[in-house]
């Protein structure tokens, strides 16, 4: 709560200063679309900080949004399959790799860096293969313009990716952070031996990890895919396992599990929106782009580990 | 060494506080060349403060310290050393990817010559012939370049001797040195010390094994709360005398017979094989009301038994019934929710876990007791914890605190409230007491005798001899995975359960 609250104050300055050097950040266009990647980003970011709760790591977020996004435009625009039917396919097929994810990394021990990195190559090369290297559309998506809406329409004045990602934290929240799952998951994040010890079946809680954030990454593939409209699958979605890493370590999940919060990671994504958008507003070439968002991860982290260990000092 | 020997270290009024505590207040304690002095007292009364004063770890806020006369300051862990001091601590910091010598001369390897800094080479033939030289002092017998990890945890324990003895050390402090060893090993470790001292090294000895003082030692200072609570010569060194200085009181170690014996059969093993013995089976049943308790030597299976049983380590065959019904053995939810509880023997490592709270830590088994609609109630969640901490006498100021933060005993009570808001059938206690303190662990005794006499069957392993023969109703003693005879009451000596435990 109180780390939450350290990196929410961080967010508000940050805030403060981009709209005092540049008022244009608070303008209503400028908000919404801020609002809206913040959204998009913060659905799979919680899924991965889900998993790195359980101590483990999900790489293959950005090639799964690229294949499922391919899927998608396959299933919309070549089969002409319904919207609702092909929403649930994507979403089954998320789950599926999830699952896939949990079982490898359950009951064959192999790393969780392994085989989320394995996926990030092999459903990378699976969606250049399928879609042939070529940019996919939506061509004639008169037919799916409620997808289309969700992805880049508003509700009461609200991008509805944001109103998703609010539905999918409060469902999350109470899970994580009241419910027996949320308890279990922490316990098995932090000492394995002694969650199992205690009669707590930490294979089923890591793999419903892993689907949990496979689950939320669909999501997030099919508001991915409508907000950028034209899906080329070499590129398509790169980086975001690492945008959602960088979001839940800023907010305060730790890499060695069983620490971390669904409001601290929302946070961070938020930050991490408000950094991409200053350096557009500010003029900083864009090219520097990454540079500053390593460098405000690093120092962040770094006043973090300074303020634990001041803290240390002071019991 | 006579007593006109001069002393070598005198340390006097010694005072530390830590934010909120009184570690150490006005605590002495000197020792001559060639001494062994016992340092007793429960967890808690300072022993190890006052030894990591010494080590130079902690700096102390009163108090002075002077070797051979002069007045010294430790200013840190490598000044510490350099005066001769050498700690060796209750857990061992081997690094166990590296051999022996490699570990004996970690961070003074001996170098070939070369660039400088970290490009010199080591000189790994003069290491090893080094080391040679200090493991055949202590009559340790394994190749200096042997990994660490082959090693059993008595021979770590003489690589750390050897590393004190290439360090030239000439105060030894060792702080539970036999606390996981075997009783061959202890034997031996204690020969060492002898050995030791003939040599002239001083030596501070902290144990909670008070035999091992009664043999060792030439003197005993006791502590208690951070004070000095008295000093024991050698003809005063009984196991009364040490008890009564450190816990104020006498303790209650005989057997109590059960008020009612019970026939009736809740919980038997049939053929049980684990992944550590396969090729031994293990039979065995425990009656309702009773202590049953499983002696041996470190290596015997036990632990790997008990939690084949709770169904945390893989089963190869055979069965377990508990009230007439078999379990499968594939997890420990169905053993739980059958009435089997397990109290692990590391409870740090898989009895709790230690950084979060006490009271997430006790429902953690429990959590449907608390919570409807798959959603935790925290106030009832609290409030059980509260009662079973009260009931249990755990010492906290907040079942919030994490766990991490209370005593070895304290920790061991929190594991026992996690089985007590169950409906024990049937209680599997491993080693029960370990690194516990005097007080804690008379409650825990108490408490066991308790759980027994309202018909939970109780199953305690444990490798410390007093224990187990002061609890056992009946007392099974295993050898290299299998039973090698269950003693009844009248036949629970000593000599009976060694001479079961070594396989003749």
């Amino acid at each position: 709560m109180k780390k939450d609250l350290g990196i929410f104050v961080i967010l508000v300055v940050l805030c403060a200063t981009v709209s005092f050097l540049n008022p244009r950040f608070l303008s209503g266009e400028n908000l919404q679309n801020t609002t809206r990647l913040i959204g998009i980003y913060g659905i799979f970011s919680i899924g991965v900080g889900m998993v790195i709760i359980t101590g483990g790591i999900d790489l293959s977020i950005g090639s799964m949004i690229a294949l499922m996004g391919v899927l998608l435009s396959f299933l919309l625009t070549d089969y002409g399959v319904p919207g609702a039917i092909a929403v649930a396919v994507v979403l089954a097929a998320s789950i599926g790799l999830g699952l896939l994810h949990g079982v490898l990394i359950t009951r064959l021990r192999v790393q969780a860096f392994i085989v989320t990195l394995c996926g990030l190559l092999f459903y990378r090369g699976l969606a250049r293969f399928a879609a042939n290297d070529e940019t996919k559309g939506f061509a004639g998506s008169e037919n799916f313009e409620l997808l289309k809406n969700l992805a880049t329409g508003t509700l009461f004045g609200v991008p509805s990716p944001f109103v998703i990602l609010i539905v999918v934290a409060v469902v999350m929240w109470v899970l994580l952070h009241r419910s027996v799952w949320g308890r279990y998951l922490f316990a098995v994040g932090r000492n394995e031996e002694a969650a199992r010890f205690s009669g707590i079946n930490s294979k089923l809680m890591i793999t419903s990890a892993y689907v949990i954030c496979a689950f939320l990454t669909g999501i997030a593939s099919i508001l991915v895919a409508f907000y950028t409209n034209s899906i080329s699958p070499s590129s398509h979605g790169n980086f975001y396992e690492l945008y959602a890493v960088a979001a839940a370590v800023l907010g305060g999940c730790s890499l060695r599990g069983g620490e971390g919060s669904v409001i601290g990671i929302i946070i961070g994504t938020a930050l991490l929106q408000v950094l991409q958008n200053l350096v557009n507003l500010l003029g900083i070439p864009s090219s520097l782009n990454f540079a500053v968002m390593g460098a405000v991860i690093l120092i962040g982290v770094l006043a973090d580990q300074l303020l634990k260990q001041r803290a240390a000092k002071i019991i | 060494m006579s007593d006109s020997t001069s002393t070598l270290l005198e340390m006097r009024s010694i005072g530390k506080r830590f934010p909120g505590v009184v570690a150490l207040d006005g605590v002495s304690l000197e020792i001559k060349r060639g001494e062994i002095v016992g340092l007793l007292g429960e967890n808690g009364a300072g022993k190890s403060t006052l030894m990591k004063i010494l080590g130079g770890i902690h700096q102390p806020d009163a108090g002075t310290i002077a070797i051979e006369g002069k007045p010294v300051e430790i200013s840190g862990v490598n000044d510490s050393i350099g005066k001769g001091i050498a700690l060796i601590h209750q857990e061992l910091n081997m690094l166990d990817n590296l051999d022996v010598a490699s570990n004996v001369y970690l961070g003074r390897e001996p170098f070939l010559g070369g660039v400088g800094g970290f490009l010199r080479l080591i000189d790994s033939r003069r290491m090893q012939s080094d080391t040679k030289v200090y493991l055949e002092q202590l009559g340790l017998n394994v190749a200096p370049d042997t990994a660490v990890s082959r090693l059993s945890i008595g021979q770590q324990q003489l690589v750390e001797i050897a590393k004190a003895l290439s360090l030239n050390a000439q105060i030894l402090i060792m702080d539970e040195p036999t606390s996981s060893l075997t009783t061959t090993e202890t034997e031996k470790l204690l020969s060492v010390v002898k050995d030791l001292k003939a040599r002239g090294v001083s030596i501070i000895y902290i144990t909670h094994r008070l035999g091992e003082v009664a043999e060792i030692c030439d003197r005993a200072v006791v502590l208690r709360d951070g004070q000095n609570a008295g000093e024991l010569k050698k003809e005063e060194l009984t196991h009364e005398n040490m008890v009564r200085l450190m816990v104020g009181r006498s303790l209650k170690t005989a057997y109590q017979a059960p008020e009612n014996e019970n026939d009736e059969v809740v919980f038997e093993t049939r053929r049980l094989i684990t992944a550590r013995y396969p090729k031994k089976e293990v039979s065995f049943a425990v009656r309702k009301g009773e202590i049953f308790g499983i002696a041996g030597l470190v290596g015997a299976g036990r632990s790997e038994l008990m939690q084949t049983i709770f169904g945390v380590d893989p089963r190869l065959g055979g069965e377990v019934i508990i009230d007439g019904k078999n379990l499968s053995g594939t997890s420990a939810r169905e053993s739980i929710d059958s009435g089997v509880y397990l109290i692990p023997e590391d409870r740090r490592k898989t009895g709790l876990i230690t950084e979060i709270t006490i009271s997430q830590n006790i429902t953690l088994p429990a959590l449907r007791l608390y919570s409807s609609g798959g959603l935790v109630n925290s106030s009832k969640e609290r409030t059980a914890a509260d009662d079973l901490c009260k009931k249990l006498n755990v010492k906290t100021a907040s079942v919030e605190t994490p766990v991490k933060n209370l005593s070895g005993g304290n920790q061991q009570k929190v594991v026992l409230a996690k089985w007590l808001q169950l409906q024990p059938k049937v209680l599997i206690f491993d080693e029960p007491t370990r690194g516990i303190d005097v007080g804690a662990k008379s409650e825990i005794y108490q408490l066991m005798r308790d759980l027994a006499k309202n018909g939970v069957a109780i199953i305690v392993v444990s490798s410390d001899m007093e224990e187990v023969l002061g609890l056992s109703d009946r007392l099974a003693v295993m050898h290299e995975g299998r039973i090698t005879g269950i003693l009844g009451r009248g036949d629970c000596t000593e000599k009976n359960v060694m001479t079961l435990a070594v396989g003749k």
